[in-house]
């Protein structure tokens, strides 16, 4: 079979299992959220930490709890890594080191996954599963939560702003959700060979004869975390494209499902909980436009191969597997930096001009074709909110999206949404590209240095966590600057969203009616794709015109 | 004011003039605000005016512009350059493009200020003392609750109640309408407007409001400007523009650096060029230029909104309550069919009908000659020997009107019409009773009534005065009932398609009631309303979410139109039903309530429309000012110079130009509004997203390459 059938064939299956397991999954999740009564192990979580689980909330105190939890959970993943040679089964690594110890909390707490260390060499056994294993779920489960809080938002009529319990749903996502799923792609993996392993490595003899360690860690557990909760920190630094979390081209193809299965499933729930299906459908079309659109360029761009290098080796194949090829390596990039996973198979800084380009420009689209877990959707129903009012008054009343009108204090919510990720990129790399030092931190120079710096921006702003990997980043400046990032680009949407949620639960919810903009239409799906694509266009064009565009035309 | 087409005489009830309009706003549809381009150039000094930092500031996307233009302008002064005198130029010239745009409109308001200001002030009041003598004094100084005498000829000085009198007015001075209309002390017709004309008799009116508040000051102020705030959705999108503009300003910041680093650091005027090309400044220019002008154009309709906010809401209301009477079927009961007796004939009937009519000037009495004229070939003017005859007019007692005609031979030949019971019991006095015919035409008039129509009966005695040889005969009966409006239904059936309700308010019983609905296709019907049901229907559609309108004009109406959201209160009404309304129709016709809505959806429409168009904009200046920003690092940029403009100098200047253009270009768009079709929200999305999306992406890309081909032959450009 050739590369491109192939790549094709993996494309179809891909499709076909996401659309098999969309509705009873989302169903389920719906009714996750939804249900009243208490698993018995939760109540034993809720009597431990003293949670009223029936207690409704307002956005408020949702937020303060998120937050809360989210600074708790920075703090003990310091503390773990600080004092993981205290702590014991820590391979001989010792404490991590402070800066990377700051950045490597707040990077798996906003479910980032930034990894400005090589794990074989820094993290015990210990902090990998009781800390960075840990925030792989909650950090996941906080995202779907406030995603839920907001579809109450719109779902509640008059409820004086109350949108549930973070902690439940917290703890719902978790033991309802991403355990179980985890649990089964665990299996399917260890099955299919990836390592699971306490030691720290296995000596061996090379082919030339002489001995080195190859290194070991629990990875299958891992693995089917860090796709499911659109994590992607590797226990490995090679990531996915190493042998041992991603052996061959069947486990690549389950972490790609993996990593894509909840963000899409949940326009299901989202449909399911707002009552009407078309709604969720109508937004799953937006993803699967722009993410498909995606995925056409940037596998176009390494299949044909530039450069004096590629063209003689017949395929750009610099960075990529050869167990993967280009269609199962472009098929990755494509889902891991669409959704805020930035696990990787390939090294994106190797891609060609345009390809590399696409990886950036789907993190610039502010990750939701699908995004991460929760993430992606509260991420596009703030989109089609100012879709909304935009197009709203176009059909000439005042907009209201699922029945509810939007008004100043909505739209200064979804405003801040969206343009906090603009706002932190640009500054940031702005910022990084001035200092003198980061000249010495780039690992190419013109215009592909430039396209390193903004990726690394837009990684951490868009919490994604995969890297252009040329660009140094252990420097203080960028340990500190992209922990910066990371935190403005998860927690200042999470508060604005939350806000709005409250602000659309105090209203009552009106039925649409004929005069009302369907939101359940294709009509619709091509505004937030054209919302989508403006915003990002016209907010970062200048700074692509100085680095992908600038390289991809000599 | 405008003016309307002339009539005769305007009865306080309103004449079939309705038909007319009903077809005149169909044809007419919303907009239609004539734009003179003279306007411009006599608003250019206040435009100039506004150029003070206080004025801009209030407006964030212009107050960049100004601060890029000071900024480009400094820098020119500081090294001189062809390039930067002219981005210099045409920044202020953005700058006083959008301040135009608003000085277009306030002036449009302030003509019509000027108006009615003097009818103000040079008002004369004839104040009662206490003893009943009579002083003079200026209409500024009075008071509440002062009584001043009005006689024909003179202007009413202030808004006030008639405590005595009937009287006449001309109200065109705030109507625009020349017809005169009938006030009277007592009942809902009693309010009177300060500078309105007396054209007969005499009346005592009691002040009602302080000086400074009167209806024609509110007026002022609202056709001004003066009291203009920034609407809710007006607010809502200052915010999202204004959040553009942040994120165009830190892109442009930020680019710098990024641009330092390529090696292609840039001059501060092609920076702020870049700024103000990119932040929304067609739709920041115009913004509140198109509120001004959805004011404006329901003062042009005659209908005075107290808020913007109240505009607004007309585009969002989804459920009108319309009074049957007057806005549904025309404003009185019409003669529509004949029920002769058996052997009478109907054009015996019509005859008699006929005759009893001819002198009857009331709307019933002219609509019985209309119809014999129409289905029986008769006569609608009294010949004259016709006008001869003694007309016999309708009293409380009697119930009856009609005609006793001398004949020839000296017989006298009486004809009544009125009440059934009254004529059936006027008939049996004169003579033998004939019980069949009476129980025929009570039966007659059972069925009438049980349509939802009146009966009215109708008989003749024939004879010389005395009791013996007098002939008398039961004629039949005369169906009255509501005619509905023609070209009403499709109006509905426009609404429907526009997602809004109909709700008919009567105080007919429901039987009749739901034959009115479905003949005028109304959804909905609220049969014998009373006041406490109205608001209650109006919280009940409240409760759902749905935003009410409705009009009124008694006392009565009062609480419900404060409740609703859009409230019209008739000009003719009492001064309660207008305190508590948020408009005030001058023309008293509730008919407009439907044109009110399409109004405040024009409005919506038109922010929404060139919002897009503003912002599909950028694509185009991009393609024109980045190649021309960084061509010298990377020639390949030059694959983006799609438009071929000759010189990077030549491409920035043009973007800017045709930003500044852009904007007068659109000053008469935004003053009239887009145009307005009650259509679907589907069709419509797709119409304006095809129009202002589709051609807001593709329009700057000719423009500005037409500018190129004039701006590459200025020396040091091209």
């Amino acid at each position: 079979m050739g590369d491109t059938a192939a790549g094709l064939l993996q494309l179809v299956a891909l499709l076909l299992a996401l659309a098999a397991v969309w509705r009873p999954l989302g169903d389920w999740m719906a009714r996750v959220y939804t249900s009243p009564t208490h698993g018995r192990g939760e109540r034993v979580i809720y009597r431990l930490t003293g949670i009223d689980p029936d207690s409704d909330q307002r956005a408020g105190t949702y937020a303060v709890s998120i937050l809360a939890f989210s600074l708790l959970g920075i703090v003990v993943l310091y503390l773990v890594q600080r004092l993981q040679g205290v702590l014991g089964f820590d391979q001989g690594h010792g404490a991590v080191d402070p800066g990377v110890a700051f950045n490597t909390a707040i990077s798996f707490v906003t479910n980032t996954n930034w990894q400005s260390y090589v794990p074989e060499t820094t993290m015990g056994a210990v902090t990998q599963m009781i800390g960075l294993t840990v925030q792989n779920f909650v950090s996941a489960a906080v995202g779907m939560a406030v995603a839920v809080a907001l579809i109450r938002g719109f779902v509640r009529s008059r409820s004086g702003g109350r949108i549930g319990n973070a902690w439940v749903d917290v703890v719902r996502g978790c033991t309802r959700i991403l355990l179980p799923l985890a649990a089964v792609v665990a299996i399917v993996l260890l099955a299919l060979g990836v390592v699971m392993s306490l030691h720290a490595g296995a000596d061996v003899v090379g082919v030339d004869g002489r001995a080195s360690t190859i290194a070991l860690a629990p990875a299958a557990s891992q693995e089917a975390i860090k796709e499911l909760g659109t994590n992607g920190g590797g226990v490995f630094n090679a990531n996915s494209a190493h042998p041992f979390e991603n052996p061959d081209a069947v486990t690549n193809w389950i972490e790609i499902f993996a990593l894509l299965v909840i963000p899409v499933s949940l326009t299901r729930t989202f449909g399911r909980m707002v009552g009407n299906q078309r709604q969720g459908v109508a937004l799953l079309g937006v993803m699967a436009t722009l993410w498909g659109a995606m995925l056409a360029i940037i596998w176009t761009a390494e299949a044909h191969a530039t450069g004096p290098a590629a063209v003689a080796a017949g395929a750009n194949l610099e960075g990529k597997e050869v167990r993967f090829g280009i269609p199962s390596s472009a098929l990755f990039a494509n889902s891991t930096t669409s959704t805020s996973t930035g696990a990787v198979n390939s090294l994106h800084d190797s891609y060609s001009a345009f390809g590399g380009g696409g990886t950036l420009l789907n993190m610039l689209f502010s990750e939701m074709t699908p995004g991460g877990v929760g993430t992606g959707l509260y991420s596009i129903l703030v989109v089609a909110v100012v879709a909304v009012f935009l197009a709203g008054l176009m059909v000439g009343r005042t907009p209201e999206y699922l029945g509810k009108k939007l008004g100043r204090r909505e739209v200064t919510c979804a405003v801040v949404v969206v343009l906090a990720m603009p706002a932190v990129v640009l500054l940031g790399t702005g910022l990084a590209i001035a200092l003198p030092s980061t000249g010495g931190a780039l690992g190419n120079s013109g215009p592909h240095g430039l396209s390193e710096v903004l990726y690394a921006f837009a990684s951490a702003a868009n919490n994604n966590g995969s890297a252009f990997a040329g660009l140094t980043v252990t420097g203080p400046f960028f340990q500190t600057a992209l922990g910066v990032a990371m935190l403005i680009g998860r927690f200042l949407p999470i508060v604005a969203v939350l806000a709005l949620a409250g602000l659309l639960a105090r209203q009552p919810r009106v039925e649409p009616g004929a005069g009302t903009l369907a939101t359940d239409k294709p009509l619709f799906s091509v505004l937030v794709v054209g919302t989508i694509v403006l915003v990002a266009a016209i907010t970062f064009l200048p700074a692509l015109a100085l680095s992908p565009i600038a390289e991809g035309l000599s | 004011m405008t003016v309307r087409h002339p009539e005769t005489m305007r009865p306080v009830d309103r004449p079939p003039r309705e038909a007319q309009e009903v077809h005149a706003e169909r044809s007419g549809r919303v907009g239609a605000g004539a734009f003179r381009p003279a306007q411009l150039l006599e608003s250019l000094p206040e435009a100039l005016r506004k150029l003070d930092p206080r004025v801009q500031i209030r407006n964030p996307v212009m107050f960049v512009v100004w601060v890029g233009s000071v900024v480009v302008t400094v820098s020119a002064v500081v090294s001189p350059s062809v390039f930067a005198w002219l981005i210099a130029v045409w920044l202020w010239f953005t700058v006083v493009f959008a301040n135009l745009a608003e000085a277009v409109a306030e002036g449009r308001g302030r003509a019509q200020a000027d108006a009615l200001r003097r009818t103000r002030t040079d008002t004369v009041a004839r104040r009662l003392r206490p003893g009943g003598t009579v002083e003079e004094v200026p209409a500024t100084a009075l008071r509440l609750d002062d009584r001043v005498v009005v006689e024909a000829g003179q202007t009413i000085p202030g808004d006030g109640e008639i405590v005595d009198g009937i009287a006449t007015v001309d109200e065109s001075a705030i109507t625009g309408e020349s017809a005169p209309v009938v006030r009277e002390s007592g009942g809902d017709f009693s309010s009177v407007t300060g500078g309105t004309t007396v054209l007969s008799d005499r009346i005592v009116v009691r002040i009602t409001t302080r000086p400074g508040e009167s209806f024609v000051d509110r007026m002022i102020a609202l056709v001004e400007g003066a009291q203009r705030q920034k609407t809710p959705n007006e607010i809502a999108l200052t915010i999202l523009l204004a959040a553009l503009t942040i994120v165009f300003l830190l892109a442009v910041v930020t680019l710098q650096p990024m641009a330092g680093y390529s090696g292609a650091q840039q001059s501060l005027v092609v920076l702020v060029a870049l700024l103000v090309c990119l932040i929304p400044t067609t739709i920041g220019a115009l913004l509140s230029a198109i509120g001004i002008a959805g004011m404006d154009r329901l003062v042009q309709r005659n209908v005075l909104a107290t808020s913007g906010r109240a505009v607004e809401a007309a585009g969002d209301v989804s459920t009108l309550l319309l009074d049957k009477t007057g806005t549904i079927t025309y404003g009185n009961r019409r003669a529509t069919a004949l029920h002769a007796l058996p052997g009478v004939g109907e054009a015996e009937l019509a005859r008699l009908a006929r005759l009893s009519s001819l002198a009857d000037s009331t709307p019933e009495g002219r609509s019985i000659v209309e119809l014999c004229a129409s289905g029986f070939g008769l006569a609608p003017e009294a010949s004259a020997e016709e006008a001869r005859a003694e007309f016999v007019p309708f009293s409380a007692t009697t119930r009856m009107s009609g005609v006793d005609v001398t004949g020839p031979d000296g017989s006298v030949e009486s004809i009544r019409k009125g009440a059934v019971a009254s004529v059936l019991d006027w008939l049996d006095a004169c003579g033998s009773g004939d019980d069949r015919a009476r129980a025929h035409i009570e039966a007659v008039a059972q069925e009438i009534s049980s349509r939802g129509g009146t009966p009215l009966a109708c008989g003749h005695v024939n004879g010389f005065g005395r009791q013996d040889d007098q002939f008398h005969s039961h004629g039949g009966a005369i169906e009255l009932s509501d005619v509905v409006k023609p070209g009403i239904a499709a109006r509905f059936a426009e609404l429907r398609t526009m997602g809004i309700r109909t709700v008919m308010i009567t105080g007919d019983n429901p039987v009749t009631a739901r034959a009115i609905a479905a003949e005028s296709g109304v959804d909905d019907v609220l049969a014998e309303a009373t006041p406490e049901d109205k608001l209650a229907l109006i919280r009940q559609e409240q409760s759902g979410g749905r935003l009410v309108a409705m009009t009124g004009d008694g006392t009565n109406d009062a609480p419900a139109l404060a409740q609703a959201d859009v409230g019209v209160a008739m000009n003719s009404g009492t001064t309660a039903a207008k305190e508590a309304g948020n408009m005030v129709d001058l023309d008293s016709d509730p008919t407009k309530l439907i044109g009110v809505v399409e109004i405040g959806k024009q409005m919506l429409v038109t922010r929404g429309a060139l919002t897009t168009f503003s912002v599909a904009n950028d694509l185009a200046k991009y393609f024109a000012i980045l190649p021309a920003m960084f061509l010298v690092i990377f020639p390949q940029l030059a694959a983006l110079n799609v438009m071929h403009l000759a010189t990077p100098e030549s491409a920035i200047l043009s973007a800017v130009i045709f930003n500044a253009l852009i904007i007068v270009a659109l000053i008469p768009l935004a003053l009239r509004g887009v145009r307005f079709r009650p259509m679907g929200s589907d069709a419509m999305l797709r119409r304006n997203l095809l129009v202002y999306g589709l051609g807001g992406v593709v329009v700057p890309f000719v423009g500005i390459y037409l500018i190129d081909l004039v701006v590459r032959f200025i020396p040091g450009i091209g």
